[in-house]
């Protein structure tokens, strides 16, 4: 039996579409950077003119001094970041990932990751569910960028409560950190005090005829994914992967071998994103059959989120339709 | 008033002498790397490391030091070579330039090599890694001034031009970056390239300072860092003009040199001129 996270939220609404809260995770984000803001006098926040849509606005305005407005200019950002952090300070960097750690990606690598200097970056408007200012904004490849860098890490937060507790977590971490926010209000499925930690992946419901790991937004469609195959008698496992570098491979390889089945699902690229870590782990240590939700190889497009969700096939209908084949083939013994 | 006595003067260009000597040794026991813009900026990394910075080679990490950025990374053997004879590592150790394991990396690596205050090697971004420091200087109150090393070439990278919009923007007087102009780039003369000038007017247009100073007179090196530490509320950028290669005359001005090495001939004609540069360099390796 897998040990399942205290503090997934126990009401009706949960697994109820229409009703359950729904929250932007980017606001987790300027949650957690007002409290750092308090407690830690080297954290510094730079912003290239999104101090709103980012989240960062409550920090500036709290702490004007330790602010910096860049303009519009994230390869500037990236290194000043860290010339800042070069000199003691903590610097959270913020923009639309598409720009940062999209445009500026070499600055990130040369004077952040291979300068092993403390950047925190956080990605905002990620997937396709960035809605109808289209494609150019969507960010679907900033997961695979991040985590071919060596000493970076990726993390992306399920919901709001996660997204503050991972943004106040990075500030401990000593090298550089990748957050990964969404812009459509997210559903919230944890408590506001249940556990979270860089590095560990959380189990939100046991079963064993298939694991359904998933990250970001995608969380919760795994969820009503399980809870729809429960009701045909499928016991599916969903684990929140919300690291997806360094993995919890002990969770992940557990799933893989007490169920014997394993789909993934993000708001990504399947090529390189989250899905592809698992499969670079579970390919080694416990190899099952696989399949994986994320944008098949194309840019998303204008749309209300809602409709792009269904249209990219993102939702959990399609998480339903992946365990069922990923089912069959363990039969199949494929 | 002169920063420098004749006697100080004189010492400098005699350190000067022999790190354009280790460099170039450096280099061509490497079999690989840079060397006219290594060669060009001896006598600034020599004022920088033997007079101006305030540093402790003994104490790599002291709180206190100013802080040395090398954009243009790929000069970086004369900058190992500047610190080797400043005292932060042996001078032996010159002779592992680019090899495996080594702590002096073909572009450098901040974390190998204690001294080092950043990796670089693309270009562009040390301005703005130099920026954030004298930003974080001036958010403490702190007193240490930061100086930045840029290539001319850099100067076609629009991250550059980001950041000398931020340190104009932030008055960031406790920055000094200093442009090697010496007209050279990979692919031929910067004029010829894309046209840099007039870069004077375009740095004031971004509310900088801008001094310029013969890059191989070590005095003068000297006095302009004296005098860019004295202005006010305005980045100063020092256009130090040299010549690329100098010290070896089939070098100097010649574009061609500025990312090959030597063929073993060349290296022995190089050594051979630096010897005999204006009486000033010993000869330590009489043939």
């Amino acid at each position: 039996m897998a040990k399942i996270l205290s503090g997934l939220l126990a009401n009706d609404t949960l697994y109820d579409r229409e009703k359950v809260e729904r929250v932007p995770t980017r606001n987790g984000y300027g949650e957690g950077l007002l409290e750092l803001g308090k407690r830690r006098a080297e954290v510094v926040v730079l912003c290239a003119d999104l101090t709103e849509s980012t989240r960062v606005e409550a920090f500036t305005k709290a702490f004007p001094e330790r602010f910096i407005e860049m303009g519009v200019a994230e390869q500037n950002m990236a290194s000043v970041a860290s010339g800042l952090a070069a000199v003691g300070k903590i610097p959270f960097i913020a923009s639309y990932a598409v720009f940062s750690p999209g445009r500026n990606w070499e600055q990130i690598r040369t004077t952040i990751c291979y300068n092993e200097q403390p950047v925190k970056i956080g990605g905002a408007h990620t997937g396709v569910s960035v809605g109808p200012d289209g494609a150019t904004h969507q960010a679907l490849e900033d997961i695979a960028i991040m985590r071919t860098l060596p000493h970076m890490i990726v993390v992306v937060p399920g919901d709001v409560h996660e997204a503050r507790k991972a943004t106040i977590a990075a500030v401990d971490i000593p090298g550089p950190v990748y957050l990964r926010f969404a812009r459509e209000k997210t559903p919230v499925f944890t408590v506001p005090d249940a556990p979270f930690a860089i590095g560990k992946a959380s189990v939100l419901r046991d079963g064993d005829d298939v694991a359904l790991i998933a990250c970001g937004p995608l969380v919760y469609e795994a969820l009503l994914a399980a809870h729809a195959l429960e009701r045909e008698g499928i016991a599916a496992r969903v684990i929140n992967n919300a690291t997806v570098k360094p993995m919890d491979t002990e969770t992940i390889i557990a799933a893989a071998q007490e169920c014997g089945a394993v789909v993934t699902a993000e708001e990504h690229q399947i090529a390189g994103g989250m899905g592809s870590a698992v499969a670079e782990v579970l390919a080694k240590e416990r190899p099952v059959p696989m399949e994986f939700i994320g944008m098949q190889d194309r840019f998303g497009e204008s749309g209300s989120p809602d409709t792009l969700m269904d249209e990219f096939g993102l939702r959990a209908q399609d998480v339903v339709a992946a365990a069922k084949r990923a089912i069959a083939r363990k039969k199949a013994g494929l | 008033m002169a920063s420098l006595s004749d006697e100080k003067a004189q010492s400098l260009e005699a350190i000067a002498a022999k790190i354009r000597r280790d460099t170039v040794e450096a280099v061509i026991r490497a079999g690989s790397g840079h060397i006219a813009g290594p060669l060009d900026l001896a006598d600034i990394f020599t004022a920088l490391y033997f007079h101006v910075l305030k540093h402790d080679p003994k104490n790599p990490l002291w709180e206190e030091r100013d802080r040395l950025v090398l954009s243009n990374g790929h000069v970086c053997p004369v900058q190992y070579a500047a610190m080797a004879h400043a005292g932060y590592f042996p001078l032996e150790e010159l002779k592992t330039l680019r090899e495996f394991g080594s702590r002096l990396q073909g572009h450098p690596h901040r974390p190998s090599l204690p001294g080092l205050e950043t990796s670089s090697g693309p270009l562009g971004s040390g301005l703005s890694q130099a920026v954030g420091m004298a930003l974080g200087f001036k958010m403490d109150g702190k007193k240490n001034a930061v100086y930045c090393i840029m290539s001319d070439a850099e100067q076609q990278c629009g991250q550059t031009w980001e950041a000398a919009m931020l340190a104009g923007k932030h008055e960031l007087d406790n920055l000094t970056a200093i442009i090697d102009r010496n007209n050279i780039q990979i692919d031929g003369m910067t004029e010829k390239i894309m046209p840099l000038e007039p870069l004077r007017e375009k740095y004031e247009a971004f509310n900088w300072h801008v001094l310029e100073v013969d890059g191989h007179n070590i005095e003068a090196i000297a006095d302009v860092c004296d005098e860019a530490r004295a202005i006010y509320a305005k980045p100063v950028v020092v256009l130090a003009h040299t010549i690329a290669g100098k010290g070896v005359d089939f070098m100097e001005f010649d574009f061609r040199w500025h990312s090959k090495s030597f063929k073993p001939e060349e290296a022995k004609d190089a050594l051979r001129e630096l010897r005999t540069l204006g009486g000033k360099i010993e000869n330590p390796h009489a043939e």
